[in-house]
């Protein structure tokens, strides 16, 4: 069974159709990489895998391990292993990052009915998962993306990631505003999180991304459906031709 | 965090729009006849044994009140008050006062007990029925920690009259006075006479004047020169009685070098009718002295729909007498129907320092209408004013606050920082400073904010695994940190939860 299963998806957004009639599968440990131009519905489709409000799901089904997503809250999916990394991650004044962390963590293993983490062991592991992210433990303190560069939040994302340990990660244009040595960093924590267990669904607008994040799939999304997919190469192929011919092939 | 865990499992408990401390206690009360009138207020002052020149001083109050309007500059709204239709003084039965905790009617132990307020845990401490050594057996309530047990002195006062202080022996030995007003009037009447009124006036406003001319009881407390008070002083005050008006009168007077921390609770029944609070607090600081006063409201503020709960109108003010004296108010405000409050400090002693820490959160129908005043008229005089404002629901949500400079004030300093949080788009958060400089070398700082919890925070949050109220929760206690902080230990954890609880309901 497929870990995602989206089936002729349609949704709006204050009565404009953003996605219609979106297919996609993506496997259990598979990395899938979602190309497409501005507006093509690429952050819809993420926003509604997590249960944000304010969209209007008017036909289709999402089945995550077989079971309706789109029922749950966006807290409930969270628990179920949905992550979404945030293209602009938001600030949360006065809560340190490091208390917002555990409270998210003990949030989901509670609904999970696990034991809340001892605080040495969770301490333990964001010291870990932290050091190897390049991040201090002084920004630990800071509170939640506050005064954070464009790469620390980012980062910040990427070490929410490998606490929470979801099954599916959706990164919604995680290269945006990062330079190449951010880049490097935030793709090399990505990548150590690669596992047979966890399938990763890739947004972004350039190619660069994948050069990092190396797909096992590329879907190209359009107009607010999935209109060609291949393997890594095609990704090359769109950085060299352009969106060009996809959106006058939907026109 | 565990803490907002544990908040949010304590919202859980109650059920939506139950307040917690909304239970009545049956017990039987020895009213004034309804009404004020002369006759009323010698009816307590009888009742208290007061000496003539204080029956004199309430009766000039009534007379001075009668002459009197009840302001209308506040934001708030609210059906005209009837002064006649109220009870003025209403007291648990009982041939005399207490001796000791045995004498207490059970039935208001118990609502104490409910409440959270350990009288019986304090009275092993107070030394009365064991011998020193014969400790810990006691084990309900106890909570002996490791040693180092933390200590607090409880002064419950029930309806109209104090029913019970703890820790009175202990701190006499110190030399510290701390009991109910009526006492300390019987017992200390020259210190109440030399400072009652001096902060307040008689004429101050009218509903310190009502409060002058029909208080009842409230709180005293001496600190002699040189005395830093062994423990936390506190307070509790509890409405119970039906269509009873409460009017305490506080008293806090921290001698030349002496320090003193002081903490007052407020709970109500729950009930469909208005009930009126207007409180006097006076705190006198001398020569280095520091008074550091914190307060919890949780008044009952009604119901969902924005019926019953308590009026509060409050006058608090503390001189800064001294020089390099120091007063600090801290408030966390999430209770009663309409509050009108705003502690203030006079900084009169060169180089003396005031500080004003608020949380004032408003939900369903309530309305706030508070701040603070810092009068500055010794030189090199400093003030602070942190205020977080937080509306929910279809409340009000108003700061207003006055920093003043005067001509002598030479070098005074001020710094303002008033940040608003809105939840929900049916809330309205106002700002209203009011600065005056009456000469050029006085510095005045202010900032403010306002802000909205944004569906785009909430939904990060919930994105992470947090519920929409625990997302609420952590974002307010994030915005609300710097403030908690300056909150004694032993209540910053009950304000915390009290922050969730009053949220209850506030988005969806």
């Amino acid at each position: 069974m497929a870990l995602l299963e989206i089936k002729n998806l349609h949704v709006s957004v204050d009565g404009k159709k953003i996605l219609n009639g979106l297919n996609l599968t993506v496997e259990k440990g598979q990395v899938a990489a979602i190309m497409g131009p501005n507006g093509s519905g690429k952050s819809t489709l993420a926003h509604v895998l997590a249960g944000k409000d304010d969209y209007e799901i008017t036909e289709g089904s999402v089945l995550f391990e077989g079971e309706d997503l789109l029922s749950l809250s966006p807290d409930e999916r969270a628990a179920k292993g949905v992550f979404l990394a945030f293209q602009y991650p938001l600030e949360i004044p006065g809560v340190a990052t490091m208390m917002f962390l555990r409270t998210a963590l003990n949030a989901q293993r509670k609904k999970r009915g696990q034991e809340e983490l001892s605080a040495p062991d969770f301490n333990r592991r964001v010291f870990d998962a932290a050091a190897k992210l390049g991040i201090e433990r002084d920004m630990l303190r800071r509170g939640v993306n506050v005064g954070f560069s464009g790469g620390e939040k980012k980062r910040n994302e990427v070490l929410q990631m490998a606490l929470l340990e979801p099954k599916l990660a959706v990164l919604d244009e995680t290269d945006s505003g990062l330079d190449i040595d951010a880049l490097k960093i935030v793709s090399d924590g990505v990548n150590r999180l690669r596992s047979p267990e966890r399938s990763f669904v890739v947004i972004t607008h350039y190619q660069r991304l994948l050069d990092y994040i190396v797909p096992d799939v590329v879907h190209v999304l359009s107009k607010g459906r999935i209109v060609r997919t291949g393997g890594k190469e095609l990704a090359l192929e769109l950085e060299a031709k352009g969106y060009a011919q996809y959106q006058e092939e939907m026109a | 965090m565990p803490a907002v865990q544990e908040t949010v499992d304590q919202v859980r408990r109650i059920d939506v729009d139950q307040y917690k401390y909304g239970f009545e206690t049956l017990i039987e009360s020895d009213k004034a006849p309804k009404g004020l009138n002369d006759d009323t207020i010698r009816f307590i002052s009888a009742k208290k044994n007061e000496p003539q020149w204080m029956l004199d001083w309430r009766l000039d109050a009534y007379r001075r009140w009668q002459t009197m309007r009840e302001p209308t500059w506040a934001r708030v709204h609210y059906p005209k008050i009837d002064y006649q239709d109220l009870y003025y003084y209403a007291a648990p039965k009982k041939k005399d006062g207490p001796k000791s905790l045995d004498e207490i009617d059970p039935e208001i132990l118990e609502t104490y007990r409910k409440l959270g307020i350990p009288l019986r845990e304090q009275e092993t401490l107070l030394g009365v029925q064991r011998p020193a050594n014969e400790d810990g057996e006691d084990g309900e309530g106890a909570t002996s920690g490791n040693g180092a047990e933390r200590r607090v002195a409880v002064d419950a006062v029930f309806d109209s009259v104090s029913v019970a202080t703890t820790f009175k022996e202990e701190l006499a030995k110190a030399g510290v006075l701390f009991m109910p007003i009526s006492e300390a009037l019987q017992e200390h009447p020259e210190l109440v006479k030399q400072y009652l009124g001096t902060v307040v006036p008689v004429t101050d406003n009218f509903f310190a004047t009502l409060n002058s001319a029909v208080f009842s009881d409230g709180s005293f407390v001496y600190v002699p020169p040189g005395v830093r008070c062994p423990m936390e002083l506190s307070t509790y005050f509890r409405i119970n009685e039906r269509n009873t008006g409460q009017f305490e009168r506080t008293l806090i007077i921290a001698d030349k070098g002496s320090y003193v921390s002081y903490l007052e609770g407020c709970t109500a029944p729950s009930r469909d009718e208005n009930q009126l609070h207007a409180a006097v607090v006076e705190l006198i600081a001398l020569d280095d002295a520091e008074i550091k006063y914190s307060t919890i409201q949780n008044w009952y503020p009604g119901d969902k729909d924005g019926k019953g709960g308590i009026y509060n109108f409050v006058t608090k003010r503390g001189d800064c007498r001294g020089p390099r004296s120091k007063i600090s108010w801290t408030q966390l405000e999430t209770g009663s129907a309409i509050t009108w409050k705003y502690p203030s400090c006079i900084l009169r002693g060169d180089d003396s320092r005031g500080e004003f820490y608020s949380i004032a959160i408003s939900n369903g129908h309530q309305q706030v209408d508070s701040g603070t005043k810092m009068l500055h008229l010794g030189k090199n005089t400093i003030s602070r004013i942190i205020s977080k404002g937080i509306a929910a629901g279809k409340s009000q949500n108003t700061y207003r606050g006055l920093v003043s400079a005067h001509r002598k004030a030479k070098g005074a300093r001020n710094f303002t920082n008033c940040d608003s949080l809105l939840i929900g788009d049916k809330c309205g958060a106002h700002t209203v400073p009011y600065i005056e400089a009456k000469n050029a070398s006085a510095v005045i700082e202010h900032e403010a904010t306002t802000s909205k919890i944004s569906e785009e925070m909430l939904f990060y949050c919930m994105q992470r695994g947090l519920s929409e109220e625990e997302a609420v929760a952590l974002v307010v206690n994030g915005f609300v940190k710097d403030v908690l902080q300056t909150l004694p230990m032993e209540f910053a954890v009950e304000a915390q939860k009290l922050i969730s609880v009053s949220l209850e309901g506030s988005v969806g």
